[in-house]
């Protein structure tokens, strides 16, 4: 194939990527008579920020925007201290049964969520925990596929600088946090980034369990407002905006890294 | 036990509790409690009312149940092929080194990264049957475009479209990591025989790209029996149940019908699909990947 027309079929592709991004922040600046203008304008005489002024005054969106940060970096914090310790004891702590126990952290990976949101909302509610913080973290605490990922981290560690540190007179807490937790650094990373994005982008769970605006994060916001303004293109496309920048800000600066390792989850 | 016997048996536990204690409370628990629940009619206010295995049997006789899962196999038989080829196409155009690459990669990821509410009502917007600018575009080319999310016949076509956009740049970087670690050598080996492009594409990088085909396959199947946010965005099940998903009904049946039983029986049949079709994939593997 020629290089141009390699060239022009990805580039091409390219726009197909980028076309929507750029729509939505059009359609955002749009005054809202004119969103559903033919033909589409692609650059809107008196463009406001109107929609986005609406957005503020209809739901809490700061407010939103920061629940969606502090729960992903909370939840993604959470899930890296527990699971770096299960992981840890998995690989080298012996104890009586520890094969069967790590087999049920395995079982609890293949539990698709649906199956699980009916009896945690039933849960939650028995424990009084329904529209709360609380119940947004509680199932993002541990993650069996935390402890799966840096269980094989911590087993590539060589035993000798485990043993090093003995000598030295260190104890399993010490060899934990100055000796394997530095040297499964990369993967922690890998982790953290799968475990922000999964919290950043959940759905279901806080449809189910979140009533109040005040708790919502961001995808649920948006769907509420969706709701509420369905033929009101501005404004959804202005929350889209909005919720879409902090994840791409965050990208820029780690783009490298989530790639490799997205990359890297196939080479297994 | 000795004290140091004591003493190890509470190291274990102090780094073995934050994961277990949560993971009983907000997995195992509910796993039990899902399973209890499929055994009972329950409207989730009044009393739990013990019916065995009814809600399982009627289930599996129910055109409800039946139409959801259609829907839901139509879908992925709709949107993995789209994103296989589609993904595959790309990573081998990106896969030798070529001016903006890696600017290239990062974009074609952006959707990825994209969460799917907004990626939904983004796609809702240009699909939109009333103004939206892709029929719009149709129209200049002559086209008359479709209704689209409202018309019963297009609904599911248009979450296939969004949810294969969204994927594209992920099975993308999954088939180029594949091709990055096949050697050169092989190639080379091949063009000095005279093997033609294709050939070489058919007999040597699809074999060995196996194990990354595999890998995309087996993650989009269990993630496609799973759809549900897209959908419920986009369509919320409409137009007239043309586009009711597994999850969806798992989700109408609770919240709508106050049907909690019969919502996890049917959550408990889609994953014993999930894991039959997982188990016959991992099975059949070695009749056709190639692990070189």
């Amino acid at each position: 194939m020629g290089k141009a027309v390699k060239y022009a079929v990805v580039g091409l592709g390219a726009l197909v990527m980028l076309f929507p991004f750029a729509w939505a922040v059009i359609t955002s600046i749009t005054p809202g008579e004119a969103v559903l203008a033919v033909p589409p304008d692609f650059t809107p005489e008196g463009a406001s920020l109107a929609a986005y002024a609406k957005l503020l005054e209809t739901l809490p969106f700061w407010r939103i925007v920061l629940n969606s940060l502090w729960i992903g970096v909370a939840s993604t914090a959470l899930q890296l201290v527990t699971s770096a310790m299960a992981a840890y004891a998995f690989a080298r702590l012996p104890f009586p049964g520890r094969g069967a126990l790590f087999a049920v952290y395995l079982a609890t990976l293949m539990m698709p969520l649906p199956v699980l949101v009916v009896p945690l909302f039933i849960e939650m509610r028995m424990l009084g925990l329904v529209d709360t913080y609380f119940a947004l973290l509680a199932p993002t605490i541990a993650s069996a596929f935390g402890v799966f990922l840096l269980r094989q981290a911590v087993q590539q560690v060589p035993r000798e600088f485990d043993e090093a540190a003995v000598l030295d007179g260190a104890g399993h807490f010490r060899i934990f946090a100055y000796v394997v937790l530095p040297l499964i650094r990369p993967a922690l990373a890998t982790f953290a980034i799968f475990g922000f994005m999964a919290s950043w982008n959940s759905y279901l769970w806080p449809l189910i369990i979140i009533k109040s605006p005040e708790f919502m994060t961001l995808p649920l916001g948006l769907a509420t407002l969706h709701g509420q303004f369905t033929t009101e293109w501005d404004v959804v496309m202005a929350g889209s905006v909005v919720s879409v920048v902090p994840i791409l800000v965050l990208y820029v600066f780690a783009e490298k890294h989530v790639i490799a390792s997205v990359a890297q989850s196939g080479l297994k | 036990m000795n004290r140091r016997g004591w003493r190890y048996a509470l190291t274990v536990a102090v780094f073995l509790l934050p994961s277990l204690v949560p993971l009983t409370l907000y997995t195992l628990i509910p796993m039990a409690g899902s399973l209890w629940t499929s055994l009972h009619e329950w409207d989730l206010i009044s009393e739990m009312r013990w019916v065995g295995l009814d809600n399982y049997a009627e289930l599996i006789g129910d055109p409800g149940t039946r139409a959801a899962f259609l829907h839901t196999l139509s879908f992925i038989a709709g949107y993995l092929p789209l994103v296989y080829v589609g993904g595959l196409g790309l990573a081998v155009l990106l896969n030798r080194p070529m001016r903006g690459r890696s600017l290239l990669r990062g974009v074609y990821f952006l959707p990825v990264i994209t969460s799917w509410v907004v990626v939904a009502l983004m796609w809702k917007w240009l699909l939109n049957p009333a103004g939206g600018i892709v029929n719009w575009a149709l129209g200049l080319i002559g086209v008359s475009g479709p209704g689209w999310w409202t018309d019963p016949a297009w609904a599911m076509p248009s979450i296939i479209i969004a949810t294969a956009w969204k994927d594209l740049g992920f099975v993308m970087i999954i088939l180029l990591a594949g091709l990055q670690a096949i050697p050169r050598e092989y190639q080379e080996a091949a063009m000095v025989d005279g093997a033609t492009a294709w050939r070489r594409f058919r007999h040597i990088t699809l074999p060995l790209l196996s194990p990354s085909t595999f890998f995309v396959i087996v993650i989009s199947l269990i993630n496609g029996f799973q759809v549900f946010d897209q959908v419920q965005i986009m369509t919320g099940g409409g137009p007239g149940g043309a586009t009711q998903v597994v999850v969806s009904q798992i989700y109408d049946l609770t919240f709508r019908y106050g049907r909690a039983g019969a919502a996890s029986a049917l959550s408990w049949l889609l994953f014993a699909l999930v894991l039959l079709v997982t188990i016959v994939q991992i099975r059949g593997q070695r009749r056709w990947v190639t692990y070189g």
